[in-house]
């Protein structure tokens, strides 16, 4: 039987019967539609988290200075000198999965404006280390390679260190504050980064170009930390072997040797995030799967009486030559037809909702292209997996018994 | 002209009732030839609707031999007996069979859409010359529930009439008509026998098997009767001597 007759049969059977056929599909369009939203509901969401993790700097990668040699007496990491302006140089000549690098050197110190005083660190860095970090300025101005040149007595406060030092409100910008009896001018604050991870404050910190802590406070050609940024979160772990390779060549290490620095990616954050993101995709698609077999069960039992109310069609249809293979068909294809065409209004139901979702919740979303492909593969299996058994049913029919029946 | 298309002999049928073996059709054998218009007479529980079952190709005997047209009936699968019925075959039911909520020519081109070698072209040519054929070219698109039960009927036959079959067959196709009607569609099936067409009607009026030419009379799965009519009635004379009651509308409607 030519397939454009078996489809003309069908559509005009669904024609025949457009409330009941409405009907059916109804349960398709809600769960496809359903699906949609929700899809695009928990990737818009992820995305979100994405970009605020990324905002934390996921990418980022901390290198630190440890000891390697084994007996004798073990200095305290931060005291071991091992990584030293060459290496810095050398990460941003030769990595290529790397977009920043900052050094880091901190001292521990009282800061003073005049009556407040608040003990805390002062962390020396590059200007690129706020980028590492993803850590704006809240007001005033960054430092620049030129003050790090010239171990400019600028800092940036945050905002920790700015509440102590500033009670009253003022506009520390501009203002001069002590550290170690050194005068530096405050030329910017840093926005709230809030607590990490172990529940450190971050904003416990003055920042200032690292040259001025070496030179000026600590008197030391050493980093304690190097901080880099991976291009972006896949690469970490490329950018962590090759900070590896890179600092193994620049502190001549042989074949065989430990190295004297250890390279820490955000892994344990990353993981964190997948499994959560792993759990909620999951979640949605049982939800999707739930919904769908619903709406499969809906089309099962409007063909099954359907199957029943037209059994006198049917063997009309047989009695004029329909053999069993055509009836099958012609009901296989009518449920996979009401499927699809539910698909396709829930698809566009689902896409209305999310941006409704977003127009009026603010929340973001996302709709993906491979959930609506998704979806309407479902659809068409569902009309299939659903649709075959009425039609079984239909085929196997006994012309003389349906033709006789009322 | 007096080819023979059907060849039953010693047909029997059987049904299971429970553990009870009921004859529907206790040795019957006839034959058909071309042209022939032969009326099934028998009260209800003769066979006659069994029989028609199988000359229709919607059941098999359970012995004996049904040869349509130089093919052996019994030993077709059920899709060969589907394609026979398709090519071979037209039915006209008591009850009409139409298709709600599809026009009439929709309905009429029905049994060509289950045949590959008709093009869409085609199947709406045929269709329309059928329909003309009845006397419904004027409604082609109107739908069953806005026409008549004789226009119903009519439609019917011009589906029976689509594939040009051998053989028509109508399964009291007047029972749920009124008498006016009724000679009407009987007219009509003798027009169409006139130009050729072998009808076999199933009947339990003598009143309808009067405007045959050949009455076979069952009783009990047996043929009683098996006799030409010697003064076949013309339905038409009959139509028009009835009162003229319904002189300003339509003929039949």
């Amino acid at each position: 039987m030519k397939l454009i007759n078996l489809l003309t049969i069908a559509w005009k059977a669904i024609k025949r019967n457009k409330m009941r056929t409405f009907l059916t599909m109804l349960g398709i369009i809600i769960g496809v539609g359903a699906v949609i939203a929700m899809i695009a509901i928990g990737q818009g969401s992820r995305q979100s988290i994405q970009s605020q993790i990324t905002g934390m700097g996921s990418n980022m990668i901390n290198i630190r200075a440890v000891s390697n040699v084994m007996g004798g007496v073990r200095l305290d990491n931060a005291n071991i000198q091992a990584l030293e302006e060459p290496d810095v140089i050398a990460l941003q000549k030769k990595a290529e999965y790397i977009s920043a690098v900052s050094p880091s050197v901190s001292a521990r110190g009282q800061a003073i404006n005049g009556p407040n005083n608040w003990s805390t660190s002062m962390q020396g860095v590059y200007p690129e280390y706020l980028s590492i970090r993803g850590w704006p300025l809240q007001s005033g101005v960054s430092f620049t390679s030129q003050d790090v040149k010239t171990a400019a007595k600028v800092c940036l406060l945050g905002q920790t260190v700015m509440n102590n030092l500033f009670p009253d409100g003022a506009d520390p910008v501009g203002r001069i504050i002590r550290f170690k009896n050194i005068p530096f001018k405050v030329i910017g604050i840093l926005s709230k980064k809030g607590e990490n991870t172990f529940g450190q404050d971050q904003d416990d910190v003055i920042l200032t170009p690292v040259t001025t802590v070496q030179k000026r406070l600590l008197a030391t050609t050493y980093y304690q930390t190097i901080f880099a940024s991976a291009i972006d979160e896949k690469s970490t772990d490329k950018a962590a072997s090759e900070i590896e390779d890179i600092l193994r060549a620049s502190h001549k290490l042989q074949k065989g040797v430990d190295n004297d620095f250890t390279v820490r990616t955000q892994a344990e954050l990353i993981s964190t995030f997948t499994s959560t993101s792993k759990i909620l995709t999951t979640l949605l698609a049982v939800i999707a799967g739930i919904s769908l077999v619903v709406g499969g069960i809906g089309i099962m039992n409007i063909m099954y009486v359907s199957v029943t109310e037209r059994t006198k069609e049917i063997g009309l249809r047989m009695s004029i030559g329909a053999r069993g293979i055509d009836i099958l068909m012609q009901f296989l294809i009518e449920a996979i037809m009401i499927s699809i065409a539910g698909g396709l209004i829930g698809v566009g139901l689902g896409i209305t909702a999310t941006k409704l979702v977003t127009m009026f919740l603010h929340w973001p979303t996302f709709v993906t292209q491979s959930s609506v492909i998704l979806s309407f593969l479902v659809c068409f299996f569902t009309g299939v997996f659903f649709g075959y058994y009425p039609a079984l049913k239909a085929s196997r029919l006994d012309p003389i018994e349906a033709l006789r029946y009322e | 002209m007096n080819e023979v298309i059907v060849d039953i002999l010693n047909l029997k049928r059987e049904f299971k009732m429970g553990e009870e073996i009921v004859m529907a059709l206790n040795d019957v054998s006839f034959t058909i030839s071309s042209g022939e218009f032969i009326t099934i007479m028998g009260s209800s529980g003769s066979g006659k609707t069994t029989l028609l079952n199988i000359l229709g190709c919607l059941d098999k005997p359970t012995s004996g031999e049904y040869i349509l047209n130089e093919t052996h009936v019994s030993q077709l699968s059920r899709n060969e007996l589907a394609k026979l019925r398709n090519r071979k075959l037209g039915f006209v039911f008591q009850s009409y069979n139409l298709l709600p909520r599809t026009s009439a020519i929709e309905n009429v081109e029905l049994p060509l859409l289950y045949n590959n070698e008709i093009s869409a072209k085609q199947r709406k040519e045929k269709a329309l010359k059928a329909l003309e054929a009845v006397g419904l070219s004027e409604r082609i698109h109107y739908l069953p529930s806005q026409l008549s039960g004789g226009q119903q009927q009519r439609v019917a036959i011009a589906r029976a009439l689509i594939n040009d079959p051998i053989i028509i067959l109508a399964d009291e196709a007047t029972g749920n008509l009124d008498s006016r009607t009724s000679y009407s569609i009987m007219s009509l099936i003798q027009e169409l026998n006139a130009n050729g067409k072998t009808i076999v009607f199933i009947t339990h009026e003598p009143d309808i098997a009067s405007f045959s030419k050949r009455t076979i009379t069952l009783r009990d799965g047996k043929i009683v009767k098996d006799a030409v009519n010697e003064h076949v009635r013309s339905a038409k004379d009959v139509l028009n001597s009835l009162q003229p009651i319904n002189e300003l509308s339509t003929p039949e409607a």
